[in-house]
């Protein structure tokens, strides 16, 4: 928890005074350093949701369903925040708050996806809640590359920033992003340790209680 | 295995011959589907023939998802509601034959509606011009209606025990099946337009129906059982 503080505190200082201020787009490129690094964290947190399902699947486990499920929730609220930091840099960008670009269209299903998770584990009430939770877990972690695939026909106005092993971006700007990467990473981690720890509490306190209603 | 397949055509005979019976799912499904044509006229501009290709393939699509839905939240509800669903499953039969037989009755059944519905947009809209692309729309149908309806059977079968029903299908099984809608969306576009070859569109729409059955019939047990 310490180390991630103190990561975070790193990634922090390079975004706002080690690296320089972009030429053409000004301040705001700043934001890209965290954009970029919640992105690849939801990713990280949703393949989770999916390598839990399928372990929930094979051992019915407790522990594997709170990951999954906790993983989901991270994932959702990161991937909410790199569609609304995405479209602040947009729109002094490229002038507009939203574009119907494949790479953002993904994302913004790929958040609908993962609500539509949440939402059918709070639906269930009975004891199947994390298998049918975890089935669609597995489904909808397939969907989402395809998804990509079948629109990214279509040419992306998205920036990418690593093309063919080569690195179009000064090194200072690299290093920050580089780190602010590690930064959230290191706080999804965080995150999901504390969100785990809850659950686990909330499932002691249930057994207690029904413990307590026998005497 | 033929043991297998024999026992998955006889679910498929029950649903069917309810089907038949009641004719609630066809009927239901199709006044949707007109009534949203309906709609479609009354919410669209004067249209020359070049401008309604380009728009019809959306159109046609929607109107399929939509109807194919009220379909799909109904396919459990028979055995829901009688309790059936406890009777079928006793059968000493792999689960997978379920899954295997709903997603064929449910195909056979929205298919027929979907052609239906076809007929009458070409009723409505006085699509003369259609008639000679209609074996390829068709042929598109058929691919894209396959993969929407496997993965929309296991995400049905899914939501019949969550407690918002009907109202959660949707919600999952969109964003799911965008690829699909996509791939039969262009499919229908270039078949009717000859804008370029819509071949590689129906590769790709195999390969996502593929892709998804597979991950379906995996993971059906999981879903049933207590």
């Amino acid at each position: 928890m310490i180390s991630t503080a103190i990561v975070m505190a790193i990634a922090i200082y390079l975004v706002f005074i080690y690296s320089p201020i972009e030429v053409e787009m000004g301040v705001i490129q700043k934001v890209f350093y965290f954009h970029v690094a919640l992105a690849w964290t939801s990713f990280l947190a949703f393949f989770i949701v999916f390598i839990s399902s399928i372990q929930y699947l094979r051992t019915e486990s407790r522990k594997w369903d709170i990951t999954a499920y906790t993983s989901a929730e991270i994932g959702v609220l990161f991937t909410g925040l790199t569609l609304v930091l995405g479209s602040i840099w947009a729109e002094t960008t490229w002038g507009v708050w939203w574009t119907w670009d494949p790479r953002l269209t993904t994302t913004l299903v790929m958040f609908i996806i993962y609500i539509g998770y949440l939402t059918l584990r709070k639906s269930i009430e009975t004891q199947k809640k994390g298998r049918l939770s975890a089935v669609y877990g597995v489904i909808a972690f397939i969907s989402v590359p395809l998804t990509y695939l079948s629109i990214e026909i279509w040419e992306t106005l998205h920036p990418t920033v690593i093309r063919g092993g080569e690195i179009s971006m000064d090194t200072s700007m690299f290093i920050t992003m580089i780190v602010s990467v590690i930064a959230f990473t290191l706080l999804y981690i965080t995150l999901m340790k504390i969100r785990i720890r809850i659950e686990k509490n909330k499932d002691r306190i249930n057994q207690i209680k029904k413990q307590d209603r026998k005497y | 295995m033929r043991i297998y397949l024999s026992k998955t055509l006889v679910l498929v005979y029950k649903d069917l011959l309810v089907e038949m019976k009641t004719k609630e799912m066809l009927t239901t499904m199709l006044a949707f589907s007109t009534m949203v044509i309906i709609i479609l006229n009354f919410a669209l501009p004067s249209y020359s023939v070049s401008e309604f290709k380009e728009i019809f393939p959306g159109l046609l699509w929607i109107t399929f998802v939509f109807a194919g839905i009220l379909g799909l939240n109904q396919s459990f509800a028979f055995e829901r509601e009688s309790n059936s669903i406890k009777g079928v499953l006793q059968t000493p039969i792999d689960w997978s034959a379920i899954y295997l037989g709903k997603t064929i009755s449910n195909y056979i059944i929205i298919l027929s509606v979907e052609l239906l519905t076809l007929l009458v947009f070409i009723a409505l809209f006085n699509l003369t011009w259609i008639i000679e692309y209609l074996p390829k729309i068709v042929l598109v149908i058929l691919v894209g209606t396959f993969g929407f309806i496997s993965v929309g059977t296991l995400l049905s079968a899914i939501t019949s025990s969550s407690r918002l029903q009907t109202m959660i299908l949707p919600v999952l099984l969109f964003p799911v099946i965008l690829p699909i809608l996509v791939g039969s969306v262009e499919a229908t576009q270039l078949a009717i337009t000859g804008g370029g070859d819509y071949i590689p569109w129906i590769q790709l729409l195999i390969a996502y129906a593929v892709i998804f059955f597979t991950a379906s019939i995996l993971t059906f047990n999981y879903v049933m059982g207590e």
